[in-house]
């Protein structure tokens, strides 16, 4: 599904290097863990494969279901099955929740060649979803993101990405901000979407996110390269001996 | 007064002499209203159109855009104006009452005289009370309008217009529409007056439709809000066309009083949109919203002056502005408070969104505060769309153009939503629409 080849990039308005090689390959079905120290480069991975255009590539390449992403829009990699639950969701005074929802769901169903979805549909799977995430109905009356408590806005991250249903789910550090009841019902959520044709990769600090997503490999990522990866035994090591092996070694 | 003396006239400037020459007898008016109308060429002929050197015009020169003149347009028939009327609605569906002025002049045949006049509204033609022995007095400015450029000019040449009266007490159960329409080609000069008495209630929404060439557009509302009244007015200042758009609002308010406006400008070359709000009573209070959007070489002004001469009154100013192309957006707004008018509350907001590296906002607010128990606060911002807010759309698979429309109606609605008049409003979000997508 995913396949990242000896992926370099850099922050595009100082070039400094970001990503220095990376090579990752998710199959359908399975959830990857990426671990890593601050500054090793998972958010900018994130970043990369969402489209944000404050970083440059300089090498390697990225295939989506056998199709080279990096020249795709934003946007396009959305309606292609892309989504990126953020670690720091953005508020968007003035834009409904509701409003937001329903146009980009519908944005993605246009690219896809589908019909927009009738009112009554919309608000059946919306208040579904809500339900499951324990989002009220309050919440999405309001304006996207703004005066939503950190868990909340995690919550309607995972809201977003049950909603769009992509078949490539990033997160990243999902569980920051998270108190231990917010990260099971965040977590719970993911877990719902867990499925033989979707991907996930999971991008976090902490160990303890993955006592509820169990991953299928984890990954060390250090100083912008993958330097180990495992299976979830991996992230019991690093809990319990911190990174300062795997940085020492990249 | 010799900074703004012209060294000679501009080809617009001729014209107007002319155009005046022309048109004078057939201008209405009683004696006084004639020596007002050549007061006002003469006023014309001494310190020529509004120009950059005088200081409330100094981000709007008209006298550098107005390449020529166009004359009067000529007196509208019934049939005419009802064409353009019917292939230009600007509210569609929305229920509401009708006053039709074409060509400067009132038509009752097209206005629902009858059914306002049930409801305790009565319409006459300015004409004939121009022509009346308190005609002059229809024509007078408040002290913060005196000797204003675009008042002269509409002094000098108002073709007519209409004076609307809600009696005492009445409170309309539908929105009044004033359209005025051009049915050819020639500027419409027209001057209103609507006074909302005691205790009463009138909703105003004020269109043009038609295409009056090259032709100025010069509207003057003069709008008197009695104690306890309440107006609002929507002001649609609409479409593309080289015409001037020049209108002037003076509101005079009484005792426990509210006004509110919408200036809602999009598209026009060349607008201007001034207001000179007026407190004679107190416990009185003005709402002014402006939402405005400019592309390509347009310029668009919004100013005004909110006069507070008396204690205890409330003006909030909330502006919007959004600008692409090469386009300029002005916004100039003043708030005196008089030494005895304590405890006013006066809030002024403008804000303006750069669509375009080379479009520019002039943002000028002023606070004159003679009064020591006062809260005044005022703010400007500029800024561009918000890259980071831009992308996290585009990550939902929202493409780029409708991700900035979006975020272009999310920064207007906040004025929108604030005037609080949703029946009314409630189409602006498709023009908003209809100038990203055809600028």
């Amino acid at each position: 599904m995913l396949e990242i080849k000896n992926l370099h990039a850099r922050i595009a308005e100082d070039e400094t290097e970001i990503l220095r090689g990376v090579d990752l390959t998710v199959k359908p079905g399975e959830v990857h863990a990426i671990m890593g120290p601050n500054g090793s480069g998972k958010s900018t991975l994130s970043y990369v494969l969402a489209g944000k255009d404050d970083y440059e590539i300089t090498e390697g390449e990225v295939l989506f279901n056998g199709e080279n992403m990096l020249e795709m829009e934003p946007d396009e990699r959305a309606a292609a099955g892309m989504f990126l639950a953020f670690q720091y969701p953005i508020e968007i005074p003035g834009v409904a929740t509701m409003e937001f929802l329903k146009t980009a769901m519908n944005a993605q169903r246009k690219a896809r060649g589908e019909d927009a979805l009738s009112i009554p549909d919309f608000m059946k799977r919306v208040k579904a979803a809500a339900n499951h995430l324990n989002v009220s109905m309050d919440m999405l009356k309001r304006p996207l993101n703004v005066g939503f408590s950190g868990g909340e806005k995690k919550r309607a991250e995972i809201l977003q990405m049950s909603l769009l249903e992509p078949s490539l789910c990033v997160l990243d550090e999902t569980d920051s901000g998270l108190d231990i009841d917010a990260l099971r019902v965040v977590s719970e959520g993911v877990n719902k979407l867990r499925s033989p044709d979707r991907a996930m990769v999971v991008i976090t600090h902490y160990q303890r996110l993955l006592d509820h997503i169990v991953p299928d490999v984890v990954h060390v990522l250090s100083k912008g390269k993958i330097v180990k990866s495992g299976d979830k035994d991996l992230a019991l090591e690093l809990e319990k001996n911190g990174y300062a092996d795997f940085v020492d070694a990249a | 007064m010799n900074a703004s003396m012209p060294v000679r006239h501009t080809q617009a400037e001729s014209d107007l002499f002319e155009r005046f020459e022309t048109s004078k007898s057939a201008l209405s008016g009683s004696v006084a209203v004639t020596a007002l109308r050549e007061a006002a060429v003469d006023q014309i002929r001494d310190r020529g159109l509004p120009h950059r050197r005088v200081e409330e015009y100094k981000y709007s020169d008209l006298r550098a855009f107005l390449k020529s003149a166009a004359p009067l347009s000529e007196s509208a028939d019934v049939a005419a104006a009802k064409a353009v009327l019917d292939a230009q609605d600007s509210y569609g569906e929305l229920e509401r009452y009708r006053i039709v002025v074409a060509n400067g002049v009132y038509l009752p045949e097209l206005s629902d005289t009858d059914a306002l006049a049930g409801e305790g509204v009565t319409i006459t033609g300015l004409n004939e009370a121009l022509a009346g022995e308190h005609g002059a007095q229809l024509l007078s400015s408040p002290k913060s309008a005196l000797n204003d450029g675009l008042i002269t000019l509409n002094t000098a040449f108002v073709q007519g217009g209409v004076i609307v009266d809600a009696a005492e007490g009445v409170s309309l159960s539908k929105p009044v529409e004033l359209v005025q329409v051009a049915t050819s080609r020639g500027a419409q000069v027209t001057r209103n007056k609507v006074t909302v008495g005691k205790g009463a209630k009138l909703r105003l929404l004020e269109t043009f439709a038609g295409d009056s060439g090259q032709g100025e557009i010069n509207s003057v509302f003069d709008y008197t809000v009695a104690d306890n009244a309440f107006l609002a007015t929507t002001r649609l200042i609409i479409g593309g066309g080289d015409a001037a758009r020049l209108f002037t609002t003076i509101a005079t308010l009484g005792a426990e009083a509210e006004f509110k406006s919408l200036g809602f400008i999009a598209g026009p070359r060349f607008t201007r949109n001034q207001q000179f709000i007026n407190f004679t009573g107190e416990n009185s209070e003005a709402k002014i919203y402006g939402v405005t959007m400019a592309g390509g070489d347009d310029l668009a002004d919004q100013t005004l002056i909110v006069d507070h001469a008396v204690p205890h009154c409330n003006s909030r100013e909330f502006f919007k502005t959004v600008l692409d192309g090469r386009s300029k957006g002005v916004y100039q707004g003043r708030i005196n408070v008089a030494q005895h008018a304590q405890k006013t509350d006066g809030e002024m907001m403008t804000q303006a969104l750069l669509l375009s590296e080379e479009a520019e906002m002039a943002n000028k607010p002023e606070l004159e505060i003679f009064a020591d128990d006062v809260i005044c606060a005022h703010g400007a911002t500029s800024g561009q769309i918000d890259e980071d807010l831009l992308f996290y759309l585009r990550a939902r698979g929202i493409p780029e153009a409708e991700a900035k429309t979006l975020l272009v109606l999310a920064f207007l609605s906040e004025a929108i939503e604030e005037y609080d008049e949703d029946d009314v409003t409630e189409g602006l979000e498709s023009r908003v629409r209809d100038w990203l997508a055809g600028h």
